[in-house]
């Protein structure tokens, strides 16, 4: 016993110096995985609070006006109190949905196309150019879009140029990388089998593409398609710059029409009072859009997982 | 048989002009902002500052405002994003609801649009916390966006890490730290360097929420509690209120030659992982 207890403590000094210095060192591992638990709870703070605060100032004016008026009312006019963002809530959409009309059929061509059909050199020459797309600014699209996109449709088309259309445009350029990128990577994730298979079967290649590897990679497709609305739905610089910001529904594409990012932005600077608060709560709008796309990916990502177990 | 090979012929050209007009959209903006722009870019529009709200003079205070915001808000995410990757995949149970809480919310902040982060960091950076529109409060709100980005590049970089580095290094005796710090790190540093790169550009790009937090000031940031502007911000208030068209090309041209050298070293050290992978 008693030299079984004296062969521990030499053994332990023997390995780990004093006790002092064990006990010392024990602490810091201890303190430096607190540290980095804290690190990694910062993102969790940082959205209770951003939830917190955007919900502060802009819940009070909903639930003022209600929230069916402030998001169907069309009436927006700050200076005599009507809050009504009607007409943004629907110019969102309706730039949205008309950039992921044109953005989502080329995108899923051009990540097939580097998945399966390009030479590999191609493929990866494919991919720098997506990665530089994702990579220039809103701004610069934007930029682009004013001083190109609107004075051709002005020129061609009519109207004053600045309109649903360009948004469209360059909206639709702007989510091409996150479609491509999430689809590429999902068809490209299908076993080989799959593709080995329906050849060995007698398919062609286009055949097994269009009903074997693009059904297989079907839920990745989604949430490209998922992430590409949420950030159209959210992108703001490029939009304000090219669409003429009317807050009016418009009747075609070559009508002008405000989003509710475009709408923040541009009232931002001076609102105050009851108009700041409904910024904000054109915010939560924003904010409650975005987390439910997010949502949603989850709920594919369960279904997906249990699917292959 | 033969009608069958002309549909995938077809369908083949067309698969190209898809991958074509990509090509196309990305070279014709690139080549007309840099046509466009490289005829007023000279060492005086870099150096100088802008006068009359920017119709006359260089750009100066704009980059200032740049390499400030872009290098405040990388200090401050850098450690927080690497260090939040390193919790998740060394510390973390594998279920625990703490790291499921915290990928939610990163995936969640890497979706919310940037015009919420700018309400969020102008009412709790600028008024709650009293920061003005300043630096500080566009880097801070700067570093919550960056974060999902540096901290998911980081996760897949720890998580390439041959798993017998870890092993050995806690058989010689190494301590969890000594092993993240000397073993993990090191070897997942390509990958995390990548993700700073890739933030580096968002940083440099991004408008709205610096406007909000940052301001648009024109004077020269002097401190971390001065208001500034950035390129970014210069080029959307050059453009859309009509003041210079030549030097918001100017701006233009010199934010897209960043993007893309910017994106070279990305590719390279993203070359650099995958060259060492392969040869383990």
């Amino acid at each position: 016993m008693l030299i079984d207890e004296a062969g521990g403590e030499m053994s332990r000094d023997y390995f780990a110096g004093n006790d002092a210095d064990l006990v010392r060192r024990k602490l810091i591992e201890k303190i430096i995985e607190k540290l980095l638990m804290f690190s990694a709870g910062i993102s969790i703070l940082a959205i209770v609070l951003i939830s917190l605060f955007i919900f502060a100032q802009g819940l009070p004016l909903i639930s003022e006006i209600g929230i069916r008026s402030f998001l169907f009312s069309l009436d927006w006019s700050p200076s005599r109190g009507e809050f009504g963002i009607g007409a943004m809530f629907i110019g969102s959409l309706v730039v949205t949905f008309s950039a992921l009309l044109w953005a989502v059929p080329l995108s899923l061509t051009v990540a097939i196309f580097m998945a399966e059909i390009a030479p590999a050199k191609i493929g990866e020459i494919m991919a720098g150019i997506v990665e530089l797309l994702a990579g220039i600014p809103s701004v610069v699209y934007g930029f682009f879009g004013l001083i190109i996109i609107v004075p051709f449709i002005r020129n061609n088309l009519g109207g004053n140029g600045m309109s649903v259309l360009a948004g469209a445009f360059i909206l639709g350029i702007m989510i091409l990388p996150t479609i491509i990128n999430i689809s590429r990577d999902s068809i490209v994730a299908v076993p080989r089998e799959y593709k080995e298979s329906s050849l060995a079967l007698g398919a062609t290649y286009y055949q097994t593409i269009s009903r074997v590897l693009v059904p297989a990679a079907k839920s990745g497709i989604i949430t490209a398609i998922i992430l590409g609305t949420g950030r159209a739905i959210g992108e703001t610089m490029a939009v304000v710059m090219v669409t003429g910001n009317a807050a009016i529904i418009p009747e075609n594409i070559l009508f002008p029409v405000r989003t509710m990012t475009s709408n923040i932005v541009l009232e931002m600077g001076y609102a105050v009072g009851d108009h700041q608060a409904a910024l904000f709560a054109t915010g939560i709008v924003l904010f409650v859009f975005i987390v439910v796309l997010n949502l949603v990916i989850n709920i594919l990502k369960a279904v997906k997982r249990n699917e292959n177990i | 048989m033969k009608t069958f090979d002309w549909k995938e012929k077809l369908l083949t050209v067309l698969f190209w002009l898809a991958a074509l007009a990509v090509v196309g959209i990305l070279f014709s903006i690139i080549g007309y902002i840099v046509w466009k722009g490289i005829a007023v870019v000279n060492l005086d529009f870099i150096l100088e500052a802008p006068s009359r709200a920017g119709r006359e003079g260089g750009i100066s205070i704009a980059i200032v405002g740049t390499v400030y915001l872009t290098a405040v808000s990388l200090a401050i995410a850098t450690p927080l994003g690497v260090g939040t990757a390193i919790y998740l995949e060394e510390y973390a149970r594998r279920r625990s609801k703490f790291a499921y809480l915290v990928n939610l919310t990163s995936e969640t902040l890497a979706g919310v649009p940037s015009i919420v982060f700018g309400l969020f960091g102008f009412v709790f950076f600028v008024i709650f916390l009293g920061m003005g529109w300043s630096v500080l409060s566009g880097s801070l709100t700067l570093a919550i966006m960056l974060l999902p980005t540096i901290t998911r590049t980081a996760q897949e970089a720890i998580l390439a890490v041959p798993h017998e580095y870890r092993e050995n290094s806690l058989a010689l005796g190494a301590s969890k730290w000594q092993t993240v710090s000397r073993i993990i790190i090191p070897s997942a540093l390509p990958g995390i360097v990548t993700g700073i790169i890739l933030s580096i550009g968002r940083a440099v790009g991004e408008t709205a929420a610096v406007i909000l937090t940052a301001g648009s000031s024109l004077g020269m940031p002097g401190g971390l509690f001065d208001p500034a502007r950035t390129m970014s911000v210069h080029l959307y208030i050059l453009a859309t209120e009509g003041i210079s068209l030549e030097r918001a090309f100017g701006t233009a041209f010199l934010i897209v030659i960043l993007v893309i050298v910017i994106n070279y070293f990305a590719n390279l050290s993203l070359y650099r992982l995958s060259h060492s992978r392969n040869n383990r």
